[in-house]
């Protein structure tokens, strides 16, 4: 049964948002380092952690790469760990992200989406993100404040799940929701708490009962059948997403799904994407079914696992495709591009992409007339 | 869907009064957004800010193209920047001056002397001033925009002060 929500809703930037649901849950350790635009969240959650909301402690380290670390080892250690950066943040972190996937740390990161440099820019696209694609890490992507930390409120659910041990991102763009406010509404503390549980990991480091050795060595023996179990573990994660999306769902009165389908029904001409434009999108897509254009978009909200067959299915009856990505790949395709092409390998339906949105040059509803109509370059906005 | 943009030099307030229409707004029981447009952040710099109050759930998140109310906090900034740029038809550009500057010549703009009138109300900042005005032409209601400045002002400002202040601003546009 839905429940009654404890205040109505209230306005909050998608950075408090994220930390008010960081301390309803309440994690043990919270190693960070700051960055733009991700300081918002450490910031309210640090103050919120003084204000007794939250009993965690808060390692300042001296850099990502140390954050990640320290997040891995208290993981390990037994308990529940988080941590949260954006951009080159993020790509200090990359090599220590691996070994948290690696070594099936069930940590949960929140992360502002944010451009690299050079040259330096602080505000959003998903090139951070991109980065760390193949690491065997999970990424969500919201669109909103609310879905932001609806998406943490999960986060550790999937990540712990005994059939995914792997980290969860819960990404939001940068600036344009960490800092944007938005109506939210927060779900009841003892909510959370009952529907997060308590944390648990087989084996932690700190059970002295049983020992176990963590970061191993593997050679030819093992190596490849110790990556080979990540596959298995992202294929497990898609019904595990589903599930805790389905079970948070029935709590909050709130759709939730790996893909959102928006005037999918009959649509022709369909953008797939992920992140806050796709709510300018929607906007979009209505006027020209007003106008009686077969248009839709659909959402992409787990990134990792990339969940091709469901959107293989979900773009059955479109003719053609129109792929945006927001970040490039100098000398190939970006990401989504690439993925949604063997997503449809085989279907007749055409594909088109375009990259947008590169260091906060935000979509406008001109743009996305212009893209459903086929007259936008492939990279949009680029001035002469 | 009223659609606000603020033009300040960082550390005036703007950010803060773009979302204090917003609660307003959330409290008249609207769809509301507020949102920031950095470039560096450093105190001085130019910045704007948004907000979005519409009967139907707010779902963009492009910046403000063509706003209704376009609010400025600084005067000196329309010598450096187009402020009415994309300026609704029936749009308005209030200004915190005693007098309107020659940039906006052909403009429909209107002077607000918010310095002064915070000033005779014992505060150092003219934003909430700027705020009633905003809201007057939003039309929000006088209540609820005082509630919302209280509720999040309070604890640093004098209640009346803050409340007479933002009513000054708000009878501007009467």
């Amino acid at each position: 049964m839905p429940v009654k929500t404890q205040e109505g809703a209230q306005l909050l930037t998608g950075g408090d948002a994220v930390a008010n649901a960081m301390a309803q849950i309440d994690p043990d350790v919270f190693p960070v380092y700051p960055i733009t635009p991700q300081t918002p969240i450490i910031q309210t959650f640090a103050k919120l952690v003084a204000n007794g909301k939250a009993s965690t402690e808060i390692v300042n380290v001296e850099s990502e790469h140390s954050a990640m670390s320290a997040t891995i080892g208290s993981a390990l250690a037994g308990a529940r760990s988080m941590t949260a950066t954006s951009s080159q943040g993020l790509a200090l972190m990359a090599e220590v992200v691996y070994i948290a996937a690696g070594m099936r740390a069930p940590i949960v990161m929140a992360v502002g989406n944010r451009a690299l440099s050079a040259p330096l820019n602080i505000h959003c696209d998903h090139s951070d993100s991109m980065m760390i694609r193949d690491s065997g890490v999970i990424q969500l992507f919201a669109e909103s404040v609310q879905e932001a930390y609806d998406l943490m409120v999960m986060a550790p659910r999937i990540a712990e799940h005994p059939d995914v041990m792997l980290p969860v991102l819960v990404c939001q763009d940068g600036f344009t929701l960490t800092h944007s406010e938005e109506p939210l509404e927060l779900t009841p503390d003892e909510v959370v708490k009952d529907f997060v549980g308590e944390y648990h990991v087989p084996l932690p480091l700190l059970d002295v009962e049983n020992v176990t050795t963590k970061g191993i060595f593997a050679l030819q023996d093992y190596y490849t059948e110790l990556r080979y179990a990540m596959n298995a573990a992202m294929e497990k994660a898609v019904p595990v997403i589903e599930e805790v999306f389905g079970e948070y769902s029935k709590i909050v009165d709130r759709p939730f799904g790996i893909l959102e389908e928006y005037e999918i029904e009959g649509a022709e001409r369909v953008i797939f994407l992920m992140g806050s434009t796709a709510g300018t999108i929607k906007d979009v897509v209505d006027e020209l079914r007003a106008k009686g254009e077969k248009v839709g978009l659909l959402r992409l909200v787990s990134y990792r696992p990339f969940p091709a067959e469901q959107i293989r299915k979900a773009l059955a009856g479109a003719t053609e495709v129109i792929v945006l990505d927001r970040s490039d790949a100098p000398g190939s395709v970006p990401s989504l591009h690439s993925e949604m092409a063997a997503a449809l390998y085989g279907s007749s339906a055409k594909l088109r992409a375009h990259v947008f949105g590169l260091g906060g040059r935000e979509l406008v509803p001109d743009e996305a007339r212009a893209i459903f109509a086929g007259e936008a370059p492939t990279h949009i906005a680029l001035r002469s | 869907m009223k659609e606000v943009r603020w033009h300040a030099r960082a550390g005036q307030g703007a950010k803060t009064v773009s979302q204090l229409l917003a609660e307003a707004g959330l409290l008249a029981g609207s769809s509301v957004q507020a949102f920031p447009e950095y470039g560096p952040e450093r105190r001085g710099a130019p910045m704007r800010a948004y907000t979005r109050i519409s009967d139907k759930t707010i779902r963009r998140h492009d910046p403000v193209a063509a706003p209704d109310i376009v609010i400025v906090l600084e005067p000196t900034l329309v010598n450096e920047m187009n402020v009415a740029e994309g300026l609704s038809k029936d749009g308005v550009v209030l200004v915190d001056t005693n007098e309107l500057p020659d940039a906006l010549k052909g403009v429909k703009a209107l002077a607000i002397p918010a310095t002064k009138i915070a000033h005779n109300h014992g505060l150092k900042f003219s934003n909430v001033v700027m705020l009633g005005a905003a809201a007057a032409a939003g039309g929000i209601p006088l209540a609820n925009i005082q509630d919302a400045a209280v509720k999040k002002l309070g604890k640093r400002l004098d209640a009346d002060s803050l409340r007479g202040a933002i009513a000054e601003g708000y009878a501007c546009l009467a």
